[in-house]
């Protein structure tokens, strides 16, 4: 009995990966045919090098923006300040450096001015109500401000083997990035799902008045999310900042928002709150690297890169789109949008997972009209 | 003029939304220079009879003839073309833009193709002037009072339609002087020969300026009629009906010997908050169910609001076991005991995404916090536990709970609590849109917690229910808790007299 519901845990999880990982892999192997060295991976100096490590590489900043930013979604927000909270960071981190501040002392710091940052959006979203959107669109454009004020308007370079370590360093022959994000999303990952944290936060995002009367802390769980998002936007800081050995206030972390917010929505979960997985936009964070990485193999000349990675993008949430479930009925399986962490049954009916998409938008119609 | 045909004559309209009828072979007339007041409580098929007149609903069945030739308005701007203009409760103006600009959205006076500003700024005035209103009509809408803003929507409204001018709930967020001017306004329209439909909660007004009303109740036509003369309480009983269900005459007789004695644990003084209930006293002890009655508008469900901390009081103080109690959220009030079902099931109840195991799991795990998580197995454990002593139907714990009928909904709603074990426990329309069989069930639910020492309050528009179920009735009108009947006095008559009987002064 226990393993059966063991294996059906697994089951469903996969289930709900599927569309993501189908993805992936059918990229991955497009770049392979295109460029048939992609996949090989060596070891040189005890650490793994290749273009396929590289991506897990790349992927570090917005992989780990897409933990905290999945989980505001989750709550039907959206946290757009997180590319200039790792331009504050990165500064943060720079100046201090520079400084001559040890290492322990400088990671402190910066992490704590990145939950400061999430903390500024919680503020303004679960305590003023600010529309999310509006709330973080504040810190963006503050942010890059802040960020040069600091770095006193240059870019701030420094020399620190140490510190450069989280950028370019190996752990067991493991780059550090690649372990930092990987650590980062099975903690907080681990944190929501075996704590009642995941539950709650889906019943806010998906009802925040009904998840309120039955007596959930909204504004907890909302202060929660804007502080995860603004914690990983700090670390994604340091790894770009330990990358580059110095702080560019204008460009580090530009545009990374969006990253992280198309990896959310690659990875199913929708921006209308509700059912999340983490692990599905850390694929999806994936997707987005291995398309980049990809082109930049494949010797296409650089001015087709963006309009070949939002080709691909099209194509990816095209196959994903409720609109298209009857005819890739097989795409969609039965489970996608539901849970991971909770219990589901075997026998839901195939039709349903198909329609859950479409039917929330009935609902939100239908809610939209009671209102007018 | 009584010799004419009807401005607007529907007759036997229906309409179904998934199944459930929401207007069932309605007939409503209108004639010409007439005030006709639309009455019915909460999902009596009021809206969904208006939006089949103004076109944002298809009818089902029926027809509708306007002057005499039948019409099937598509649209809105289809309905306005053939002279059904509507103003809603929430103004549908844009705030943005000038009182002219407002006036002529979307028909804007051109000349050589540009825009002709000096005609629509004398078109405007000219129109406005008519309702006695005398503003800067190139001024923003925003600056102007909310009563003003509705004139500005009745004079946009008439200038398209010109035959029938719809109000839902246009006195809503006015005060009485701004009402006055409303209905001036109203009566110099009437004067010149237009229909007039107006819907609002506030027997008064109707009284005040209505010539005529229907009454729907349950998507059904219970009458039509002239209200000079009508009797207030007969108005009320339509509106509330008063067939009574058999298990009424069960339960009356129980109420005198059945009414627990000694000291109430749970207790409300001159409770109150500005502009929503004026300071009550409220006293509920176990065993016991306190039934709420009143119009639609008069206080109900802000009462159970202020009880389980969803609105604070500003007044008074609340007493549990003779100790005073902050009940400042949903959460201390749940931390004291409480639980609450709400009226509007959809937007306040259900988590719709959620199964059904995890909706009924999500108050208990709320309050037991985020660090102690409920196993996915416990949730199903406790979730099979109550579908089959509530019957909830179909019997699958991980349904999302958006796929099953309002009366399901509601049981699992219902568990969510009981899961919590209540010391009191609010239920605000427990059996609105939901099946008759669903509608018994709960009823039943209800006594058997009341047998088992739970203290409930029950909100219901419908008197049959609260004088089959509750102990207590406490009556409200206009915001105020006006009368409290005890044992034998809990009829649907006692209640229709007490919600008749004028307001006291004590409503503030």
């Amino acid at each position: 009995m226990q393993t059966t519901l063991i294996s059906g845990a697994i089951t469903r999880k996969l289930r709900r990966l599927a569309p993501q990982l189908a993805a992936l892999f059918a990229i991955l192997a497009l770049i392979t045919a295109i460029s048939p060295g992609f996949l090989s991976v060596t070891v040189q100096n005890g650490r793994l090098y290749g273009s396929l490590i590289d991506v897990l590489v790349r992927a570090a900043p917005v992989a780990l923006l897409t933990i905290g930013m999945t989980l505001v979604i989750a709550t039907r927000g959206i946290d757009l300040s997180i590319g200039a909270v790792i331009a504050i960071c990165g500064a943060v981190a720079a100046s201090l450096v520079a400084d001559g501040y040890p290492l322990v002392a400088v990671l402190v710091a910066v992490t704590a001015v990145g939950l400061v940052c999430g903390l500024w959006n919680a503020v303004l979203v679960a305590f003023l109500d600010i529309q999310p959107i509006i709330a973080t669109l504040i810190l963006m454009v503050a942010g890059r401000g802040i960020a040069q004020l600091i770095t006193e308007g240059v870019i701030l370079t420094f020399n620190n083997d140490d510190f450069a370590v989280i950028g370019s360093g190996a752990l067991g022959g493991i780059p550090v990035p690649v372990l930092l994000w990987l650590a980062a999303g099975l903690l907080v990952g681990l944190l929501v799902r075996r704590t009642a944290l995941g539950f709650l936060i889906e019943a806010t995002g998906i009802n925040r008045r009904a998840a309120m009367l039955a007596g959930v802390q909204a504004r907890f769980l909302l202060i929660f999310v804007y502080a995860v998002s603004g914690v990983m936007a700090a670390l994604a800081g340091l790894i770009i900042t330990a990358d580059i050995r110095g702080a560019d206030a204008n460009n580090a972390g530009l545009w990374l928002e969006l990253d992280a917010i198309l990896a959310v929505v690659i990875g199913g979960t929708s921006l209308n709150g509700g059912r999340f997985s983490i692990t599905a936009s850390l694929i999806g964070a994936l997707i987005i690297q291995s398309i980049n990485t990809g082109i930049l193999v494949s010797g296409f000349p650089p001015e087709f890169n963006l309009i070949i990675k939002a080709s691909i993008i099209i194509v990816v949430l095209t196959l994903q789109s409720p609109a298209l479930g009857f005819i890739a009925g097989f795409f969609r399986p039965p489970g996608a949008g539901q849970p991971i962490g909770t219990a589901s049954g075997e026998h839901r009916a195939a039709d349903k997972a198909g329609t859950t998409r479409t039917d929330r938008t009935a609902t939100s119609l239908s809610t939209g009209e009671r209102a007018s | 003029m009584s010799s004419q045909s009807p401005l607007l004559e529907a007759r036997n309209i229906g309409k179904s939304f998934l199944g459930i009828a929401a207007l069932d072979g309605v007939d409503f007339t209108l004639q010409r220079g007439e005030i006709h007041a639309l009455l019915g409580e909460n999902g009596a098929g009021k809206s969904t009879l208006i939006k089949i007149l103004t076109g944002v609903y298809r009818r089902d069945r029926g027809s509708i003839q306007l002057e005499g030739s039948e019409i099937l308005p598509e649209t809105v701007a289809d309905a306005q073309a053939l002279g059904i203009g509507t103003v809603y409760q929430e103004v549908n103006l844009l705030e943005n833009l000038t009182v002219a600009e407002n006036l002529y959205l979307g028909r804007q006076p051109r000349r050589f193709g540009l825009l002709d500003r000096k005609a629509m700024t004398a078109g405007a005035k000219t129109l406005l002037s008519r309702y006695g209103l005398d503003i800067d009509v190139n001024a923003l809408l925003s600056s102007y009072s909310v009563a003003v803003r509705q004139i500005v929507a009745i004079a946009r409204a008439v200038d398209l339609s010109g035959k029938v001018l719809i109000l839902d709930e246009p006195t809503a967020s006015l005060d009485g002087h701004e009402v006055e001017m409303l209905f001036t306004v109203l009566r110099q329209l009437k004067a010149e020969g237009l229909g007039i439909v107006i819907i609002t909660h506030f027997l008064a007004q109707v009284y005040a300026v209505a010539d005529r009303a229907t009454v729907l109740r349950n998507g059904r036509l219970v009458g039509s009629r002239v209200l000079e003369g009508l009797p207030r309480m007969d108005l009320i009983s339509m509106m509330l009906g008063r067939e009574l269900l058999e298990i009424e005459n069960d339960h009356a007789a129980d109420h005198a010997v059945t009414t627990p004695a000694g000291d109430a644990p749970i207790r409300f003084e001159q409770y109150g908050r500005r502009g929503s209930v004026a300071p009550f006293d409220l006293s509920i002890r176990p065993g016991e169910v306190v039934g709420i009655a009143g119009l639609l508008g008069s206080g109900r469900s802000e009462t159970a609001f202020l009880m389980f901390g969803i609105d604070r009081a500003d007044s008074g103080q609340a007493l549990i076991d003779g100790k005073p109690v902050q009940l400042s959220s949903p959460q201390a009030a749940i931390a004291n005991g409480f639980g609450f079902c709400p009226e509007e099931r959809k937007t306040d109840g259900i988590i719709g995404e959620f199964s059904v195991a995890e909706n009924i799991a999500l108050a208990l795990q709320a309050r037991d916090g985020w660090a102690r998580p409920m196993s996915a197995k416990k949730q199903r454990a406790l979730a099979q536990e109550f579908i089959r002593s509530l019957d909830i139907r179909p019997p699958d714990p991980d349904r999302p709970i958006k796929f099953l009928s309002g009366g399901n909904q509601q049981k699992a709603i219902l568990a969510r609590w009981l899961v919590t074990e209540p010391r009191l426990l609010i239920l605000d329309e427990p059996t609105r849109g939901i099946d008759i069989g669903a509608h018994a069930e709960i009823l039943k639910m209800i006594e058997k917690l009341c047998r088992e020492g739970m203290a409930l309050v029950v909100i219901s528009s419908e008197l049959e229910e609260l004088t089959a179920v509750a102990h207590r009735v406490i009556v409200l009108s206009d915001r105020a808790h006006v009368a409290e009947l005890k044992g034998a006095d809990v009829t649907a008559d006692n209640i229709m007299r007490a919600i008749a009987t004028p307001a006291t002064t004590e409503a503030a």
